[in-house]
């Protein structure tokens, strides 16, 4: 349970760590009707396409960013808005991480903006984004 | 700026593709509940859609002899371009309303730009679709705006 009243610029959202697989990508791919080839063929991939390995969709690293918000907020707020871009790829071996902050609350509306993002084993983070959730006030 | 954009490919922005209805369903909110990891029980029992569930329903599901040599089936709403290989850029949503089973969603897609610009490794474009989705009785459920970039 989110506490509105509590939420201070700068607090930090649970972090998540994600290590796909093989089979947590032909499930995801399978799932949302994804067929590239980068996902789940090696030897296209390396070979044609010129990537070091397998890659994880940069969508479900969206999602799992989504996660980092919808998962803290539950049923106590709403999502409004969230964006994210892809800026490095991830491959598979790989383990990611998902945290954010809050950047700003607004007591009279009772909307709250969120940096948010995906970090990889080197403290890169590859994927940032913002998110805006609304508590009922 | 470069020139892998020609007259003929910028004449393709503000084209619109007929819309997609797409009736959403338990069991498929729930695959992909569990092939993203939600912990939350609304979205792995499939009572409610994890937000980005929503935004997968607008991919294509075409015959299997239209996919290309990389699996994917050839763009609509993008023109021939010069750059062939195809990397997920970003994606921005605006919520309305959230998505249950049973829901019919209309989602209607258009190209809004095609930009050039310079990466560490090469040259890249830009492609950008926008895609509304409201349910059947036009009530608003989201507004998407989703880059593709190709290298």
């Amino acid at each position: 349970m989110v506490d509105f009243s509590k939420l201070k610029v700068g607090d930090a959202l649970p972090e998540r760590s994600y290590t796909a697989t093989n089979v947590s990508l032909f499930c995801y791919n399978a799932a949302i009707w994804n067929p590239h080839r980068i996902h789940y063929d090696e030897r296209y991939t390396t070979e044609v396409e010129k990537h070091p390995a397998i890659v994880i969709d940069g969508p479900l690293q969206g999602d799992w960013l989504s996660q980092v918000v919808v998962n803290w907020i539950g049923d106590d707020a709403s999502l409004v808005s969230f964006g994210y871009s892809n800026r490095k790829a991830s491959y598979l071996g790989e383990t990611l991480t998902s945290g954010g902050t809050i950047t700003s609350i607004d007591p009279s509306t009772g909307d709250v903006t969120l940096d948010i993002h995906i970090r990889n084993e080197n403290g890169e983070i590859t994927s940032p984004g913002t998110a805006v959730v609304r508590f009922q006030v | 700026m470069g020139d892998l954009l020609t007259d003929e490919a910028l004449a393709w922005i503000g084209r619109s593709d007929p819309p997609i209805y797409v009736e959403v369903s338990r069991r498929d909110i729930v695959k992909y509940a569990m092939s993203t990891e939600q912990i939350l029980d609304k979205y792995l029992k499939g009572d409610e859609a994890p937000p980005m569930f929503v935004a997968s329903l607008s991919r294509d599901v075409a015959p299997l002899a239209d996919l290309g040599p990389d699996g994917i089936p050839e763009a609509s709403l993008t023109p021939d371009l010069p750059l062939k290989r195809v990397m997920a850029g970003g994606v921005e949503f605006d919520f309305h309303r959230t998505v249950h089973p049973g829901d019919v969603l209309v989602f209607e897609r258009s190209l809004s730009a095609l930009t050039e610009k310079q990466g560490r490794t090469g040259p890249l474009i830009f492609v950008t679709h926008t895609i509304s989705c409201r349910t059947e009785a036009g009530e608003p459920v989201l507004d998407q705006k989703q880059t593709r970039i190709l290298r």
